[in-house]
């Protein structure tokens, strides 16, 4: 019979693994559920339960989000709406409300599916994790965890507590936006997260774009960005970073869509930057400067 | 088997059950509750949504340890709740049912919609709704009932 436990304390939780340390760990259920159904399997460790790892609060800079905290919960959180609005609006488009109120971040990190709707986003706000063990804390960078599709630097026993955002110096240009084959409920073809920020004169002066199932792990291309720099937000800015992109992407070709198909919809997502509707201005974040 | 507790449609519940039972097997199967329906098992259809502390859920991607000391409200609710009965009359009225499998999923999805979003216009319905698939009716009528049912809603708590 297969166990299922739903401890309430980080305490307990530890307890629980060391007691059945094949155990696999679960919070909204709606990746592992699917497969601990198809495949069969030992007890599960339910993690929904555990306060301290739910919940998005400000800190020394940081925006922090518990890894157990739900997607609806992000959607709604006022600072994240007003301050990281490329986050919001890349998972506004994962999956549907249901599955929004099940799903937790630290879930879909961890899957670390090429198409996760909340990883391009998490990679240009260059997110760290908190990672934690029953002896052992560590904070790494979200494009230095995930090491392939399905693959991350998880150690045996390890868990993910947190996923730690700074807030930008200054007001930026935030958008995020998938292609599925259908507006919603979809999955992704191809993925786009970006914040720009411009200096005084109206050049670009930050360019953190990232793409999502265009590779085994979310594509960030350095030479795409490195076109942006210096120059202002244009149509040629943007068709050059465009062939940088084209150029370093690994496209799926598959039933979904062609490659081709998915080689051009990374190029002409860039695009959308240009129309002065769809960016949105991070505001800058005034309020507690000062670490608490 | 474990010993587990629970708030079913307002009611306390006390069951003997595998930790790993799926909500949907334990209402339909165990406790005779059939109004919710699975559709694909895996949280793509939302014919099992269910409410469990006021959340929407898929019941198919639900353990029964997972609802131990929570409130699950479930179609069956209709009977008590004003909102679900309101929504169900409203899909009634405006011929939102055809074969009626995706109905009480539906319900259950605008119930939790209403909630939130009281007066939601037109396209917040669709969003709210989108995780709900309904191969018969085209959806207008269901975008329909819940436009009336927030309409009303929002008259009878202006009174």
């Amino acid at each position: 019979m297969t166990r299922v436990i739903m401890p309430e304390t980080l305490e307990s939780l530890w307890d629980a693994m060391t007691a059945a340390p094949e155990a696999r760990l679960f919070c909204g259920g709606t990746d592992l559920l699917v497969r601990h159904r198809r495949e069969g399997g030992g007890s599960l460790i339910g993690i929904d339960r555990i306060a301290a790892l739910r919940g998005i609060r400000y800190q020394d800079g940081d925006v922090v989000i518990g890894a157990a905290t739900r997607f609806s919960d992000i959607l709604e959180d006022p600072l994240i709406r007003a301050h990281l609005p490329v986050l919001a609006r890349g998972v506004a488009a994962l999956a549907s409300p249901t599955i929004r109120a099940m799903a937790s971040i630290g879930g879909n990190i961890v899957t670390a599916s090429p198409a996760a709707d909340s990883l391009p986003a998490l990679t240009v706000l260059s997110a760290r994790l908190d990672l934690a063990s029953p002896n052992a804390h560590r904070t790494v960078a979200l494009r230095e965890f995930i090491t392939g599709s399905h693959a991350t630097g998880l150690r045996p026993g390890e868990i993910v507590t947190a996923v730690r955002i700074a807030l930008a110096p200054r007001p930026a240009l935030h958008h995020a936006e998938k292609v599925g084959q259908r507006r919603m409920l979809s999955g992704t073809l191809v993925s786009l997260a970006a914040v720009i920020a411009m200096d005084d004169d109206g050049r670009i002066e930050q360019a953190s774009l990232a793409f999502g199932n265009l590779g085994p792990t979310v594509l960030v291309s350095v030479e795409a960005e490195a076109e942006l720099i210096g120059r202002r937000l244009d149509r040629d800015a943007l068709a050059a970073a465009g062939v940088a992109v084209r150029r370093a992407a690994r496209p799926q070709d598959d039933v979904r869509a062609s490659a081709a198909y998915r080689l051009r919809l990374a190029g002409n997502l860039l695009f959308r930057l240009l129309d002065p509707k769809i960016p949105i201005v991070a505001e800058k974040y005034k309020g507690r400067e000062t670490a608490e | 088997m474990s010993s587990l507790s629970f708030t079913l449609n307002g009611k306390p519940v006390s069951v003997d059950v595998a930790d790993d039972r799926r909500l949907i097997d334990l209402l339909r199967q165990d406790l005779g509750l059939i109004g919710s329906k699975e559709g694909c098992g895996i949280g793509n259809c939302g014919a099992c949504t269910v409410l469990v502390d006021g959340a929407p859920r898929a019941a198919c991607l639900t353990l029964a340890a997972q609802i131990a000391g929570r409130h699950v409200v479930t179609i069956e609710g209709a009977a008590t709740s004003p909102l679900l009965r309101l929504l169900t009359e409203s899909f009634a009225t405006h011929g939102a049912v055809q074969c009626g499998y995706c109905t009480p999923g539906m319900i259950m999805a605008a119930a939790a919609l209403l909630v939130r979003t009281p007066s939601p216009s037109r396209h917040e319905i669709r969003d709210g709704m989108s995780g709900n698939l309904c191969r018969c009716t085209g959806y207008h009528r269901i975008v329909d009932a819940i436009e009336a049912a927030a309409g009303r809603l929002f008259a009878e708590t202006a009174k």
